[in-house]
Parts: C-alpha cells; structure tokens; sequence
C-alpha cells in the first residue's frame, strides 16, 4: 500500500518532468532551413546573411540583397514583409548562438549593440564573420551606415548609389533648413505613463530627427530618454508634439493633451500632435530623409519643403 | 526500561523499510529522469541533428573531425550544447541545494538562496556594471569578465556585510541575519531603481534581460569557473544534513546534541554565498527553482536532510535543464529568458500540489 500510494507520488512528480521532455522533442526548431548540413568554417564569402538592426535590414532590402538574408531580428520592422518571410533571431541583446548557427550563415551584420558578448564570441568560434555597423543618428551616420553594409556584403556599387542619393536628398533639407527664421519647439514623447510623459532629450535619436527637420529640441537641456514633471513640461513650452505609433496603435490628440502639463503649452493650446511610424522616425536609415521631411512639413507648413530628388529607398517601399 | 511492545516495533521498522524503499525508488526516478532530460537536451537544439549524428558526435569528439559539415554540428554539439547543460545541471543544483540549505538553517519554509543577500548584492553589482562600466571605461572597452566578476564579487560583499552585522560575540543570530537581510534587499532595489532611472534604452534591457536570467552565454570556461564554486556544496552535503537534521529541533538542542552549531551556520552561509554568487554571476537570477524544489521534494520524501539535499540537487538540475531546452527551442532561432519559463512552469505545478496536498505542510 506504501509503495502504491509512492508510486502514485513519483508520477506526480515526474508528469511535469515526463511533460517538459516531451516538449522539449516536440518544440518546432529553426524550419526547414536548418534542414541542410551546416557548412561550418567553410562558408563562402558572403552568401547567407543574419541581418540584425532595423536600419540595417532596411540597407539591405534598400540595395536589393533580400534574396541573401537568412534571418532578422525583432526590430527588422520595414519593409513589413522581413519579418513575414525571414526568420527572427530575436533581439539584439539577447541573441541564442545555436539559433543563429541554425540559419548557417556566413556573414551577421548587427548594430553595434549585438550581444550577449558570449553569444557573439560562439558565433564568431564558428567561423562566421560577425560585422557591427556604427549607429550614429546623423546624416552622416546614415552615409556611412549605407557605405559600410555595401563593403560589406560586396555590393559597393549599388550602396554607392543609394548613399549619393540619400546624400543629396540631405542636402535638399539641409537648404531648406536654412531658410527656418525662429525654430519651432518640439518635444518627444516616447510614451505617457499614467499621463507623465517620457521625452527625448539631448542625444537621442529622437532629438537628431528633430534638429534634421529644422525644429529645437524643447527637452534639450535633458540627457537621454527620461520622465519629465508637468512643470517642467510647462517651462520646457513645446509648440509641437511629436510620438510614434506602436504597432497599430497611435496616440490620441484627446489624450495626449488631456495630461495637465501637456495641455498647459502653446502645443496643447493648437492641439499640435505629430505621430509618425517609430522606425521610420527614429531608424536612422535610408528613409530618414523623407521622414525628417515630413516632419518639416508638420513643423513649418507655410515653408512648403522640397521634394526630394529621386527615390532614395532603391524600390525597398513595398 | 523501555520495553516497546512487539506490535510497535514491528510497525516501527516496516515504516523505516517502507521510508527506504521509498527513498531508493525517488532516487531511482529522479537520476532517470535526469538522465532523460541530459540526453534529451543533447539532441534538441535550432540546429536540427539526429541521434545518430550526435553519437557520432560524442564519439568522436577525441578523435577530432575532418569533413567540414561535420566540423560545424559538432561545434554546436560540444562547444554550445554540452556547456550549457553542465552549467544548466550545475546552477539548478546549486539553486536548489542552497535553498534547501537555507529552509534548514532558518527554519522557515518562505527561505530561498537569496536570503544571504548574495541575489540581492549580485543584481545591484551586475546593474552597477552595466549602466556605469561604459562611463567609467571608454565606452566598449569593459572586458567580458566585468559583469560575471562584477556580480559575484557584489554577492560576496553582501553576504560578508550581513554576517558581519548578525555575529556578535562568535555567535550569529540568524533573526538579525533574516531582518538585515530584508533591508539591504530594499536597498539594494532602491538602488537598483536609482541605476535603471540614469540608464539609457539599452542599458535597461540589458539590465532587465539579466535580471530574467539566461543560460545562453554558457561555454566550457564557464564550466570551468563555476564548478570550483558549486561543487563544495555538493561535497559538503552529508555534513551539512546531519547537521541541519539537529537544528529541527532548535539550536540550543543541537549545541546539546554536539553539533558544532556556529561552525555549521557559517559553512552553510559561506558555501551558499559561493555558490549562488557563482551560479547568478554565470545565468543571472533564476528565481523560483531555489524556493520550489526542496518543498516538492519534501512533500514525497519527508524532511530528512540526507535526502532532501541530494535530491534537491538532482531535480535542481533536471528542471533547470529541462526548462533550458523549452527556453531555446520554442521560438528559436530566438530565445526566451529562462526565468520566465521556470516560473511559468513551476508557479502553477507547485500551487496544484499545495491544493492537493496541503496539509502536509502544517506540522
């Protein structure tokens, strides 16, 4: 009877465990692509692409080479069909060594915040050419950025071109930034929790995208992404407000200025909110022109900007 | 004289068979089970490879390999999976023993590992090292060492300041350990709160991924680094049963029975610091397996110390193992934070049996 009633303790104990094994064996793996033996050390040059970076999926796509990406991670959010097709290795500080080496590529190109370190040593021990492209949120940066995934990827030519392209169409802005007599104020709100709202200071992308499109940073004097109080959204006086869309969901004009502080500034007063797409704002890729365009055009709609020259997204657009 | 009559003595020593018996057939399906898992874990991965290939494998692997495609699966095999499921053994035992080892000495079921301030010291130092080591050096010169290093020299410097705090007069009092212990937690959290409001994007989901836990960074000079740590405890275990055993019935009664109390207490708490500053410098914090396997365990096989600790260790290991193939293999070639899956997993387990059995817990 004691053993009867252990027995029946022991598979108890052990359903889970029997539960999780099982699992385990049944979890899908990486698809059919890890089908194929993996090449190892002995890749060519080049072939099979990791893509990790939003900006640098979108470089890719832009110059034609979505045929050679093996896998994206969760911030490859345009063109929409990246992460539709192509494997997600997740996100860029977490990044699972075996899920990369499942996908057998030759070449991971990541921002520079790829990690964990470990992971990435792993990666690299396997033969496999790991690239950080810089992420500087300039004008410059986005050139540079262009320059590097073609010279990379042995696509130069083309990466030449869109980096021209993208450079004059800077220009462009550049000039009609020049004729902005009082810079409008603009404040950032990555997002409002409980109503307080969390602004991009000096040093985010948040606050290049807005200097490119020939506003003033109102949170300027802030360091990095913080909270700000309804006073200080007071002082700070911002004439627009500018948000992103998350998912399909965008911010409300009647919410947004239902907040005290934000209600209280001349932006509240015109109910002056800019919402845009998070990645198309802040991406610091090749469509950075044209969203700091349309922003431009937000801020100064008298000032009626430029059309930029030719398409810089090199058919990317889906 | 006590004359025991024949009727209880003869009930007496079939439950002392039947507790055995008991005992032999738990260890028996436990060291299976892991076995399981162990083999299991070998051939489950994003890289899909058959038994077949992994034997070949393993065999191999002494030999060295020359076919290139042969070359690149037994990387996986030996340098990503086989690490990661000795580390994955080795945390999960350490986290369990430790807890087990704390429930013991405290005398109260609510103890976990972290109770010495080692989770608590080591989160804030890892926080510390991700959020200031960029400023302090130029910015990516921090060596991959800082942040393992970081966190268990910060566990240690806890656990050394709380036992400094309980010890008076040669004595530690474990009340004062168990109340310091909760205010430098709350410290350490504010603190920890300080450092994520002066963080930027990244740094706060590094510190947040780490803080979830994770056994992929995991490599042989991990294993290396974690066994002289880990391994004491599980040396150290049949003293430490006989000891705690005694403690049930109260410390002044186990000073009487001849346990050199003070000496136990302080091997407990250094050979838990070790451990566990060791095991959340190499995975981060992985709560839930610390607090939960010494209680199943207790429910099937009783209190007794000399099982409840190596039986801890081996279903420590087995779930933590367990839990890490799920955490690699549901979404690959993603993965999820093993934190979130020992408790996703464990949380529901553990409250069906306390409905179920609840009762056993009273007494």
């Amino acid at each position: 009877m004691m053993t009867d009633r252990f027995a029946r303790r022991v598979r108890r104990l052990l359903a889970p465990l029997a539960l999780l094994a099982l699992a385990g064996a049944a979890a899908p793996g990486a698809s059919a692509l890890a089908q194929a033996p993996l090449p190892g050390a002995a890749a060519t040059a080049g072939d099979r692409i990791v893509s990790v970076g939003g900006a640098v999926t979108e470089i890719l796509y832009a110059l034609g080479l979505e045929r050679r990406i093996a896998g994206v991670d969760t911030t490859s959010l345009f063109p929409a069909r990246a992460l539709q097709d192509k494997p997600n290795v997740g996100y860029v500080r977490a990044l699972s060594p075996e899920g990369v080496l499942s996908l057998r590529p030759s070449l991971v190109i990541t921002s520079e915040a790829a990690g964990p370190p470990d992971a990435v040593k792993l990666i690299q021990e396997a033969g496999i050419r790991i690239a950080r492209v810089p992420d500087e949120p300039t004008a410059e940066g986005v050139i540079r950025k262009i320059a590097e995934v073609g010279r990379l990827t042995g696509a130069e030519a083309d990466a030449g071109r869109l980096a021209a392209a993208v450079d004059r169409r800077f220009a462009v802005l550049a000039k009609a930034r020049a004729s902005i007599d009082r810079p409008v104020k603009v404040l950032f709100v990555l997002a409002l929790q409980n109503g307080r709202p969390l602004v991009g200071g000096a040093g985010t992308s948040a606050d290049s995208i807005i200097r490119l499109a020939g506003g003033a940073n109102a949170a300027g004097t802030i360091q990095g992404y913080k909270p700000m109080t309804d006073e200080a959204v007071i002082a700070a006086a911002p004439e627009i407000v500018v948000m992103m869309t998350r998912g399909d969901a965008a911010p409300k004009v009647e919410d947004v200025f239902a907040t005290v502080g934000l209600a209280a500034t001349p932006a509240g007063a015109r109910r002056a909110l800019v919402v845009m797409d998070g990645l198309y704002l802040l991406g610091f890729g090749p469509r950075t022109p044209d969203a700091a365009r349309d922003l431009m055009k937000a801020f100064y709609p008298a000032l009626d900007p430029p059309a930029l020259p030719g398409p810089a997204d090199g058919g990317a657009r889906p | 004289m006590t004359a025991i009559a024949p009727e209880a003595a003869q009930s007496l020593a079939a439950a002392v068979a039947g507790r055995r018996k008991r005992t032999v057939a738990t260890f028996s399906a436990l060291s299976a089970a892991c076995l399981l898992v162990v083999l299991l874990s070998i051939g489950t991965g994003a890289v899909k490879l058959s038994p077949a290939q992994v034997l070949d494998i393993l065999l191999s692997a002494s030999g060295g390999v020359s076919d290139p495609a042969t070359a690149g699966h037994a990387l996986v095999v030996v340098n990503i999976r086989l690490p990661r499921i000795l580390v994955g053994l080795m945390v999960g035992a350490a986290l369990a023993v430790s807890g087990a080892l704390m429930q013991g000495l405290f005398r109260n079921p609510l103890a976990d590992p972290g109770l010495v301030g080692v989770s608590a010291g080591a989160g804030l130092a890892a926080a510390a090292t991700i959020v200031l080591g960029d400023r302090l050096l130029a910015a990516g010169a921090l060596p991959t060492a800082a942040l393992p290093g970081g966190a268990f020299a910060g566990g240690l410097a806890v656990t050394a300041l709380l036992y400094g705090m309980a010890t008076r007069q040669g004595r530690t009092s474990i009340a004062v350990m168990l109340l310091a212990g909760v205010a430098i937690g709350a410290l350490a959290g504010s603190l920890m709160g300080l450092l994520s409001y002066i963080s930027d994007d990244r740094q706060l989901r590094d510190v947040t991924f780490w803080m979830l836990g994770s056994l992929g960074g995991a490599s042989w000079s991990k294993v290396t680094s974690l066994a002289p740590a880990v391994l004491p405890v599980l040396v150290a275990v049949p003293f430490l049963a006989r000891g705690l055993n005694a403690l049930v019935l109260g410390e002044a009664e186990a000073f009487h029975l001849g346990m050199p109390v003070q000496r136990l207490k302080r091997l407990c708490i250094v050979l838990v610091a070790l451990a566990v500053g060791a095991s959340v410098a190499v995975s981060g914090i992985i709560g839930f397996v610390g607090i939960v396997v010494p209680h199943v365990l207790r429910l099937a096989l009783g209190a007794d110390h000399r099982v409840l600790l190596p039986g801890s260790a081996l279903l420590g290991g087995t779930l933590l193992v367990g839990a890490d193939m799920l955490a690699r293999t549901i979404v690959a070639p993603a993965e999820l934070p093993i934190g979130i899956l020992t408790s996703l997993l464990g949380a529901p387990f553990f409250l069906w049996l306390l409905l179920k059995r609840g009762g056993s817990f009273e007494a």
